[in-house]
């Protein structure tokens, strides 16, 4: 999870043939362009977001649910709280289930079923959003109808590949002779997998984590028919629940100004979240 | 010596495989308790897979495989009816590389074999740190940093560490791959002076590539060749008189 080497500016060495040093910034320059089309979409969003969506980022966006239909003074209180508890909780199941999958994937390379898990991990990794939502309305919508629970639940299982790839990665990083030295002092594998190993992969799981977080932060369309999205604030689980992507896709497809500033706050204050984690996934894991 | 002391452990007759490759090839070997017994021999001559297999690392290698005996007190640790893991509490190990756990305290790791496996009680702990890093010649330098992450400690002293926490779970016999082949020469000496105390209470099986360190270290000294046991006897008189010309060619250098 190391950044890329550092770019150096294309200059050619000294003694070149003009033609030569032509070409050479020619293709310098046809490199920066495409790096700057690939990185514009990004600041045009972020930019754009901070234009049109600052000046609703006020104490009544963090404090307040949104206003009636054509009033104004309203906030995101209801999407903020239900989003920071859903992705709580899918957190721990993204964790359990992500965690155990990467340490039989990197400590039990053969075992007869390792090549099944890795590759049904990989198809997991790619399943729509929307389908893993659809699995959570139809193990608990259908039964308890919506909650915030269910969408958890969704959210969760959207972790889980890529918990299961990162923790996988880090934990096979951990030298061979740390188990076996562990091994030789007479511990069972299983205590050297817990108790030396895991916490030596430790920063490395918990960047995996915090970036599989940033991925499913923004998902709007496994919460549509599960958390199903709620006016008010509900701190229970067992009740539909808002989320920040829920309040935006309102926000945006409304006909009222208020609405749709509040939505281009929303995303800018994901964004920023989203931003924010990965900045510290990376220091995270450069710390290490 | 005024008596021999009796054999801790005896090697019967025992091959190893890799596959369909063997790798060492019918040796039969005995040591006594509180000896230094060296494995010498040329790179890829099946010493270390021989050390690997007296506290069954090799279980963990895909395809290792070991035939005949070998007996700790008597005891076939291959038996089928012998728990690996608590067998390995008995056999201690130190390896080529200095590999302290990465996440703990120096203090945490010597007692790592005691508190990982459930002993809580402080006051035990610290005895045995104490004793252990007295016994890897360490204390002196590190009573002051015990709380400190032992990644932080230099190569040589990583490695008496690493012999500290093997000490710690009171082995009847330690296995040395090569141990100080990754150390500076300072180093090497600290721990060539220490297992002359190291013998006092236990027994010491160590793989060298060092001939002059086995010479120095040892009492007997056992030379292998492309899995053949060639020669093994007490040290003096391997590098002084060996029996076998190929030990000779390799004692004084003409090979390997």
């Amino acid at each position: 999870m190391t950044s890329a080497a550092t770019p150096t500016t294309a200059r050619a060495p000294a003694g070149l043939s003009p033609a030569r040093r032509f070409q050479n910034t020619v293709m310098g320059g046809l490199i920066l362009l495409a790096t700057l089309i690939v990185v514009a979409p990004l600041i045009l969003i972020f930019f754009y977001l901070l234009k049109e969506g600052i000046g609703a980022m006020n104490l009544n966006f963090f404090t307040r649910v949104p206003a009636p239909e054509g009033e104004t003074g309203g906030g995101l209180l209801n999407a903020i709280a239900g989003s920071v508890e859903m992705l709580l909780m899918a957190s721990v199941i993204g964790v359990l289930v992500g965690v155990a999958g990467g340490i039989f994937l990197s400590e039990y390379p053969r075992h007869p079923l390792m090549p099944t898990i890795r590759m049904l991990s990989d198809v997991l990794a790619g399943i729509p959003a929307i389908v893993m939502g659809l699995v959570a309305y139809g193990l608990i919508v259908l039964k308890f109808g919506f909650s915030g629970f269910a969408g958890a639940l969704a959210l969760g299982f959207l972790m889980i590949p890529i918990v299961v790839r990162t923790s996988e990665e880090v934990l096979k990083l951990v030298p061979l002779s740390v188990r076996e030295a562990g091994l030789a002092l007479g511990l069972p594998k299983w205590l050297v997998t817990l108790r030396i190993v895991l916490p030596a992969a430790a920063g490395g799981i918990i960047t995996g984590v915090m970036l599989a977080l940033a991925r499913v932060a923004g998902e709007a369309a496994p919460l549509l028919f599960t958390a199903f999205g709620n006016p008010g604030v509900n701190l229970d689980p067992r009740g539909p629940m808002s989320a920040l992507p829920l309040e935006i896709y309102r926000g945006a497809t409304s006909a009222y100004d208020e609405n749709q500033r509040l939505a281009k706050a929303g995303a800018l204050l994901l964004i920023t979240l989203i931003f924010v984690t990965s900045l510290l996934a990376r220091r995270f894991s450069r710390r290490r | 010596m005024t008596q021999t002391p009796p054999v801790i452990l005896s090697a019967q007759n025992v091959d190893i495989f890799y596959g369909d490759n063997r790798a060492v090839k019918n040796v039969s070997l005995d040591f006594r308790r509180g000896s230094v017994n060296a494995l010498i021999g040329p790179s890829g001559c099946g010493k270390t897979t021989f050390l690997r297999a007296i506290n069954r690392m090799h279980d963990f290698t895909p395809g290792a495989r070991v035939a005949g005996k070998i007996l700790l007190d008597g005891q076939d640790i291959y038996d089928p009816g012998v728990d690996p893991v608590s067998m390995r509490r008995r056999v201690g190990m130190v390896f080529q590389k200095p590999n302290p756990f990465p996440t703990m305290s120096v203090f945490d790791n010597v007692v790592a074999g005691l508190k990982l496996t459930g002993v809580r009680d402080k006051a035990q702990l610290m005895q045995v740190a104490e004793r252990s890093l007295k016994g890897a010649a360490l204390w002196e330098e590190v009573r002051e940093r015990l709380n400190t992450p032992a990644t932080g400690l230099s190569g040589g002293q990583q490695q008496r560490l690493c012999i500290a926490r093997a000490l710690a779970v009171d082995p009847e016999i330690l296995l040395m791959d090569e141990p100080t082949s990754a150390l500076d020469p300072a180093s090497t000496a600290k721990i060539e002076d220490l297992m002359s105390e190291l013998k006092k209470v236990t027994t010491i099986v160590i793989v060298t590539h060092n001939m002059h360190q086995a010479a120095r270290v040892s009492d007997t000294t056992s030379f292998f060749l492309v899995g053949d046991m060639v020669e093994h006897g007490v040290t003096d008189q391997i590098f002084t008189s060996p029996r076998d010309e190929r030990t000779e060619a390799y004692v004084s250098g003409r090979f390997g």
